[in-house]
């Protein structure tokens, strides 16, 4: 099989193997947790900057983690506005970065293409964590595997995404890494925040969210911006929970097997109720701790070429 | 519709001819093709003084007898091209492109004359303004700069400028190019008063609010990418909306650079009702699609944006059957640390003077889209006319702009075809059929491939 690429941008650039490959590495790493020693020494010695243009905690800490348990050294730099607008290009910091001798990067931007722009500049490989509402392909990457340690396939499989999916990174690479795999894939929320052409990527397109679980296996809720409804996307953050909101009531609709998901942080009480949250139907905190075994596989991938 | 109200016209100032005094220069056995006078055979052009002298077949006498002889055997003699929407970007940001640089690109295009939008720093808001540019170009420019004044001062959409100054010291049009006239009271008065000038107003038809900081056309590739869209409607609510001004109000509105299909029907529509509308498209719009942005390639950005293949199928629609009245490049200079950058942050516009032909015949002509004489007539008399001014034709009498063209020649376009200050054009790779080999200007090469 071929060679994994330089860089990790995006999941709807990865050929499926490679979705697949990445996939049974995380589990092979999740292992690790378990150990009484939990840290191996495959990427000792090398050097992982996390550049964040954007604030972040659990992303950035989760490859933080996941760099440790590789023995990998870590360097944190979170970038400000002010410091790019001082004449400095990203380009130029990030040659930088790479002429300090750093091994790979992982970027988070609030603009999308960034991450693929800084690949396109520097000849280290580049994980991308997040670019405006284009990817998050980790993100997509430890849903998919959450949801695999519930079925055995995600053939067919009912996955509904709620929420802002306009100005989401999260529903692009889960709907782009579930199609590949065969799921099927419903979006629903406000017409306000469903972009232009997204059947194109063959999901449906539902707004009535009763109608858009009653089959779902997963349920994917989306975290809503409070700047949305300041913006005029949607009225108020009470009607978004009353029309929206993954509550006891709502999820009266779904099957009873129904897992219910979300990337976190959690609007208690706006997208997410906290009867839900506190309930067993959510493998949230699941999801944070499997968020540390994809990126490991990711990492382990980009910097040692491994083959798939 | 009343129409213009009132006379006018008669105080702009017409741009003097550099004839040279007592040259002859011959241009033998070419095809001249010239659809303001319906001309289309092998003949020979005579230009005396820097006129066209005579487009009769000439006598072994009257070749002796001549300073210069150009052998146009198996090409094309056209009316010198005319660009109704540059930006040469002088004064103000000379290291993107300037008078001098843009007259250069413009003659290698084939075009020799140019009408140079308003938004420079400062913009050109005052007769001042106005008398300073001409001058510079008279002194810098291989080519006819004409120049297109703003509507508000400042362009900023609060007062007009004083538009009978401007004119009386040469303003073709006026426009606040680069954005909208936001305001429709203001665009009423614009189209009003603007009447007293006999010249046109061209708007850039955009609905701010609706565009909302979006870097691209607003449909399936966006989504893609993560980018933020331009609605079609940004464009279609301002287009109908100056429609429905001049239908009421009269004055001559021309809607710059139509991307969008919508937008088209709807001008097509009104000039059936009889408004005085004119509008141009730019040759990417009719070349590509919003597809070319994906690998968020910022030489893809332009405002307005590329959009779908529906609307290119319009837009030829509409250059097919007259409702678009002049390709104008929007040449749009920026120098790479412009484009360098994230998407979003890229700076908007390509240049086009150099590809603007090329483009024109490989993509409609030589498809069989438009007939070679509508191609050339959308390069030539009718973009004059939407400005009023006597080129664009090799009548007798006319001033010798002339351009020659091999049609049978292709090529690939490289960064070394390009003589604008600025390199972002996003047809580099491409095989082009056509090309100019020649530009006159008044009589003089002004370029030789
Ligand atoms: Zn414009």
């Amino acid at each position: 099989m071929a060679k994994l690429g330089k860089d990790f941008i995006a999941i709807r650039d990865l050929p499926k193997a490679h979705l697949n490959y990445l996939l049974s590495q995380a589990k092979h790493f999740k292992t690790f947790f378990s150990r009484p020693n939990k840290q191996s020494p495959a990427l000792r010695g090398k050097t992982i900057a996390n550049i964040f243009f954007e604030p972040s905690t659990r992303t950035r800490s989760a490859f933080e983690m996941a760099g440790k348990m590789l023995g990998a050294g870590i360097m944190n730099l979170q970038m400000s506005a002010t410091s790019i607008n001082k004449g400095e290009t990203i380009i130029d910091t990030v040659k930088n970065l790479h002429a300090l001798g750093v091994d790979v990067l992982v970027v988070r931007h609030h603009i999308a293409g960034v991450p693929k722009m800084i690949a396109d500049h520097i000849p280290i490989p580049v994980c991308n964590a997040g670019d405006g509402y284009n990817e998050h392909p980790t993100q997509g990457l430890l849903d998919i595997f959450t949801m695999l340690e519930h079925c055995k396939s995600l053939k067919d499989k009912h996955v509904t995404i709620v929420g802002d999916i306009k100005h989401s990174r999260v529903a692009r690479s889960n709907i782009y890494g579930l199609t590949m795999l065969g799921a099927k894939v419903t979006v629903c929320g406000p017409p306000s925040l469903i972009p232009m052409g997204i059947e194109s990527l063959g999901v449906k397109i539902e707004t009535n969210l009763k109608k858009a679980i009653t089959k779902a296996d997963f349920i994917n809720v989306l975290r809503i911006q409070i700047e949305r409804q300041q913006s005029g996307h949607f009225p108020s953050l009470r009607e978004y929970n009353e029309v929206f909101g993954i509550t006891s009531h709502s999820l009266a609709y779904a099957p009873p097997h129904t897992i219910v998901m979300h990337p976190g942080p959690i609007n208690r009480g706006v997208e997410l109720s906290s009867e839900v949250i506190d309930s067993d139907r959510n493998v949230i905190l699941d999801q944070v701790t499997n968020g540390i075994a994809v990126r490991m596989a990711v990492l382990f991938y980009l910097l040692t070429g491994a083959e798939a | 519709m009343r129409g213009n109200r009132f006379n006018a016209g008669q105080d702009a100032r017409s741009n003097p001819s550099p004839g040279q005094e007592g040259s002859r220069v011959l241009i033998l056995n070419g095809t001249v093709i010239d659809p303001s006078q319906n001309l289309n055979k092998k003949t020979d052009v005579l230009i005396e003084d820097g006129k066209i002298g005579s487009l009769e077949k000439l006598s072994a006498a009257d070749r002796s007898s001549a300073d210069e002889v150009i052998d146009a055997q198996g090409l094309w003699v056209f009316p010198g091209f005319v660009d109704i929407h540059v930006h040469f970007r002088e004064p103000g940001n000379e290291g993107s492109e300037t008078l001098a640089t843009g007259s250069r690109a413009a003659a290698r295009g084939g075009f020799t004359s140019v009408l140079v939008m308003p938004n420079t720093t400062p913009p050109i808001d005052t007769p001042e303004m106005v008398r300073w540019v001409s001058e510079r170009a008279k002194d810098e420019s291989l080519v006819d700069i004409y120049v297109c004044g703003a509507i508000t001062v400042g362009r900023q959409g609060q007062q007009l400028t004083d538009m009978m100054r401007m004119r009386r010291v040469g303003a073709m049009a006026f426009s606040d190019d680069g954005d909208p006239v936001s305001n429709a009271f203001m665009m009423r008065q614009a189209l009003e008063y603007a009447q007293l000038t006999g010249a046109p107003v061209m708007d850039h038809c955009e609905d701010h609010a609706l565009s909302c900081g979006g870097c691209m056309n607003e449909g399936k590739i966006a989504t893609l990418l993560g980018l933020s869209g331009i609605p079609h409607s940004s464009e279609d609510t301002i287009v109908a909306r100056d429609l429905l001004l001049a239908e009421e109000f009269g004055g001559r509105i021309h809607i710059c650079h139509i991307s969008s299909g919508r937008s088209v029907e709807l001008v097509r529509q009104f000039k059936a009702r009889g408004v005085k509308v004119s509008c141009e498209t730019a040759p990417h719009y009719f070349s590509v699609t919003d597809a070319m942005v994906q690998g968020y390639n910022t030489y893809a950005k332009m405002n307005p944006p590329l959009r779908e293949s529906h609307d290119q199928a319009e837009i030829i629609r509409g250059l097919a059957d007259g409702t678009i009245d002049a390709i104008a490049t929007d040449h749009a200079p920026h120098h790479d640390d412009c484009k360098n950058l994230e998407f979003p942050s890229a700076a908007f516009g390509i240049i086009g003077l150099e590809t603007s032909w090329a483009l024109t015949y490989t993509q409609l002509v030589k498809t069989k889209k438009l007939s070679l004489d509508q191609a050339v007539s959308l390069l030539t008399h009718r973009p004059a006319g939407v400005i009023g001014v006597e080129r664009g034709t090799l009548k007798v009498g006319s001033m010798a702009n002339v351009t020659l063209v091999d049609a049978a020649q292709r090529w690939r376009l490289e960064p070394k075809h390009i003589a604008s200050k600025s390199k972002n054009s996003p047809f580099y790779g491409w095989d082009l059929e056509s090309k100019v080999m020649r530009t006159l200007y008044a009589g003089k090469t002004i370029y030789n491939a």
